[in-house]
């Protein structure tokens, strides 16, 4: 933790209003470089509708997304949603995998650092005349996704279209191509669904790495409940688009108004379970 | 391989299921009666005073003959009996070439006290191409020692494998076919072929061009005409109006072209899919009618004429007896005048011009540029993610393909000296999409392929006369079946982090399975 005072991203007051249906209603949280920030809830919490508040697909109705980079603070809800991943460093996964299946592997890596290999490229006037600044940059960048290729152990398939991997190797692939963009917090919707439970134990451990090894704020939206208790610092439970409970993972777990809303109220279930026996 | 071979043995102790192939082949025939009675059966001929309706019932008995028996042989090829179906072919051929069958049928006709029917040769040439092509694939059968049951699945995966080892070759079939296109002015001199390579050429450039729009970028254009009108106009008002000279239009067309790209990219940066295809659409068709309706700067219908031909690079021109202080080219070089020089010229230019093309875009695509819009195409909300600026990447992919349709329009407007609103209308466009998609959308080589055929093939079928649309339509559709997605749709990576065992994947037999032993070296790293 580089600097405990300062939060990595504040989110303040969000709400996000479709029409009249209300997604995010008024939720404040903070995440912190170096953690695991779990957000969790039942479908339709507006987990989802947080993420993409974050990176830009939607402009929230209400609230201030702060983002601190070093020195520098972005102001999220104000920018493009390029430029949250460029500028801010905010890169994410999708629920629905989002690969250039066409593309091969390394090709996929090497579009996610094309920023700095379009500045290398000088507007592509360098890369068109093969200008040794440009080569250089473009070995780099290569190299940069062996090494991420080797994390996530897919070097022997590097050659081979991004859309022929099997699925636990393409959640592994988008989560390096996230990383190959350096963000300072990388945003993962749901990376474990459906993976079997070897494959699950393999991405928390890929998870825990990053986080190590490259300091980098997680934000982790997780149905699987052995990923989110084992691997965060920090959960946040959303249910019907409000926060209902914010702690660690023990004191989430202990908390009644989580487990109601999981569970359902006492009364209610009864309820349901008299009319089922009734029902017949 | 072995169980394949038990396979076709115990086929070919089946007795041939006569009922299938007659139902089959009986149905192909009634088809071949519903199309022919109407297309083939009745024509009109142009009589004194008008037009009258005559029949040719002769031509479609036999269309309906050779429906029939081509039906039975694929029924036979089917059922594991190539050889027969091999003979079958042959013979057919060999009868086609040696007796028209439509002078069999006019024999029992007059027979019957008929009349005799006038010979039409597309019958004869249906019965032999029909009988070749029945043997070639009978013969592939009888090599391979099995029968055709194999799914479309697997057929289409074989021939995937085969377009990705020409893919391979094109590293070398590719200065190949550049020498021999260098040498074709020498090969064939004389100046039909020559304007015909001309006017492919143009249309590989075109489509080139395009290809960096519709291939890499994934955004269906429609209005690609559009640019090539602004090129060609470009020069064309710039030389009769300025008197500027070929060579200084010639990149002016092109940036000028790009400009009106950049313009038009701009409306349509938020569409997508069908929605941006239907919008170019329009554009080009605004371009078309701004060029028909602005008289006083475009000459309306009239179009431009005289315009200037270009000189050779300044130092010469293309005259016989050239104005007073200027050089004649054939002076220069000490030849005899002769009007081809200009044409084997303009032949150059445009060759010189679609290799640039292509220079550039075999360059780009390995550049982030080219990577970026290869990631738009797959997918554009994690470009987006990715910190990847779609506008600014569609744009350049705008002015990129702009830009080069308008250097060919340029080059369109100099060749034939006159243009007219009419040479920019949306079937231009179209053709050149056509190429685009025949050729397997993003590859260089089967562009080229697919503008050979598809501009190179009209003018052979001319010998077919009034069967030449029909004839190419076919051609069309037996392509579009056999490769849905192009001819050369293989895509080849920009990158790779093993290139040994791609080379060495080119060279084996079996491609998909000599790309296992790649495998295990990669895990052994």
């Amino acid at each position: 933790m580089t600097d405990a005072s300062r939060p990595l991203l504040t989110v303040d007051h969000l709400t996000m209003r479709f029409g009249g249906l209300v997604a995010i209603d008024d939720v404040s949280f903070d995440a912190h470089p170096s953690e695991i920030t779990a957000i969790i809830g039942p479908n339709g919490a507006g987990k989802t509708t947080v993420f993409n508040c974050l990176t830009g697909f939607y402009k929230p109705t209400e609230g201030m997304l702060t983002l601190n980079r070093g020195k520098r603070s972005f102001l999220l809800e104000r920018m493009e949603g390029h430029d949250i991943a460029g500028h801010a460093g905010i890169a994410r996964t999708f629920q629905n995998i989002r690969l250039f299946s066409a593309m091969s592997v390394l090709e996929n890596l090497l579009v996610a650092q094309h920023r700095s290999l379009m500045a290398a490229s000088a507007g592509s006037f360098a890369g068109l005349f093969g200008l040794p600044s440009y080569r250089h940059a473009h070995r780099t960048a290569i190299d940069k996704a062996k090494g991420w290729l080797d994390r996530v152990g897919l070097t022997h398939r590097a050659d081979e279209d991004a859309g022929n991997l099997p699925y636990g190797d393409q959640r592994r692939l988008e989560i390096a191509r996230a990383m190959c963009s350096d963000p300072v917090l990388l945003c993962l919707d749901e990376p474990a669904a459906g993976l079997n439970p070897r494959e699950t134990q393999g991405l928390n451990e890929l998870i825990v790495g990053i986080r190590k090894d490259f300091g980098t704020g997680i934000l982790l939206i997780e149905h699987d409940m052995s990923v989110v208790m084992q691997i965060s610092d920090h959960v946040i439970v959303l249910d019907y688009g409000r926060k209902i409970s914010d702690g660690t993972p023990d004191q989430v777990r202990a908390d009644p108004a989580v487990i109601r809303a999981y569970l359902g109220e006492e009364d209610e279930d009864t309820a349901v379970t008299a009319n089922a026996a009734a029902g017949p | 391989m072995t169980a394949t071979t038990y396979d076709s043995a115990d086929t070919k102790a089946r007795a041939f299921p006569w009922r299938t192939a007659l139902i089959e082949a009986g149905i192909t025939a009634f088809i071949a009666f519903m199309l022919a009675i109407t297309m083939v059966g009745i024509h009109l001929e142009t009589v004194q005073g008008g037009l009258a309706i005559a029949t040719r019932f002769a031509d479609v008995v036999v269309a309906i003959i050779l429906a029939f028996v081509g039906r039975i042989g694929i029924v036979a090829m089917r059922e594991g009996f190539p050889m027969v179906v091999l003979i079958g072919g042959v013979a057919a051929a060999a009868l086609g070439l040696l007796v028209p069958p439509i002078d069999i049928v006019a024999a029992v006709l007059q027979a019957l006290g008929g009349e005799a029917p006038p010979a039409t040769p597309v019958l004869q040439i249906m019965q032999v191409a029909g009988g070749v092509i029945l043997a070639l694939r009978a013969a592939w059968l009888v090599w391979r020692q099995r029968g055709s049951r194999e799914s479309q699945d697997e057929r289409s995966r074989s021939l995937g494998d085969l377009s990705a080892r020409i893919q391979g070759w094109t590293g070398y079939i590719g200065p190949v076919a550049a020498a021999f296109a260098v040498a074709l002015p020498f090969l064939f001199y004389d100046r039909a072929t020559i304007d015909l390579a001309t006017l492919v050429l143009t249309y590989i450039m075109l489509a080139w061009g395009l290809n960096i729009i519709v291939g890499l970028a994934g955004l269906l254009d429609l209005g690609y005409v559009a640019f090539y009108a602004v090129g060609a106009y470009s020069y064309a008002l710039l030389a009769t109006e300025f008197g500027w000279s070929f060579w200084i239009c010639l990149p002016l067309a092109g940036l000028l072209a790009a400009t009106a790209g950049l313009i038009l990219g701009f409306p349509v940066l938020r569409l997508r899919g069908d929605y941006f295809a239907i919008v170019t659409l329009g554009f080009g068709e605004i371009i078309r009618v701004v060029l028909l309706n602005w008289y006083e700067f475009t000459g309306g219908p009239d179009g431009i004429s005289s315009i200037p031909r270009p000189s050779f690079f300044g130092f010469a021109e293309f005259t016989r007896s050239p104005d007073e202080g200027v050089t004649a080219f054939h002076d220069m070089f000490g030849l005899e005048f002769s009007g081809i020089h200009r044409v084997i010229f303009l032949y150059y230019l445009i060759l010189v011009l679609a290799l640039f093309v292509n220079f550039v875009s075999v360059r780009v695509r390995r550049l982030p540029i080219g990577r970026a819009w290869e990631a738009l195409r797959e997918d554009d909300v994690a470009c987006q993610s990715l910190g990847i600026n779609r506008r600014n990447i569609k744009l350049a992919a705008f002015m990129f393909s702009a830009g080069f349709g308008g250097v060919a329009g340029s080059f369109f407007a100099t060749r034939q000296g006159f243009i007219s609103p009419e040479s920019f209308q949306f079937i231009e466009s179209a053709i050149i999409l056509a190429i685009v998609v025949l050729g397997g959308m993003g590859s260089q080589a089967g562009i080229v392929l697919a503008a050979v055929l598809m501009i190179g093939m009209p003018e052979v079928f001319r010998e077919l006369e009034q069967y030449r649309m029909l004839a190419f339509g076919a051609l069309m559709v037996i392509i579009m079946v056999w490769r849905p997605r192009g001819l050369l749709a293989h895509r080849d990576p920009s990158v790779r982090l093993h290139p040994p065992e791609g080379r060495r994947r080119l060279w084996s037999i079996g491609g998909r399975k000599a790309a296992e032993p790649a495998v295990s070296d990669g895990a052994a790293q």
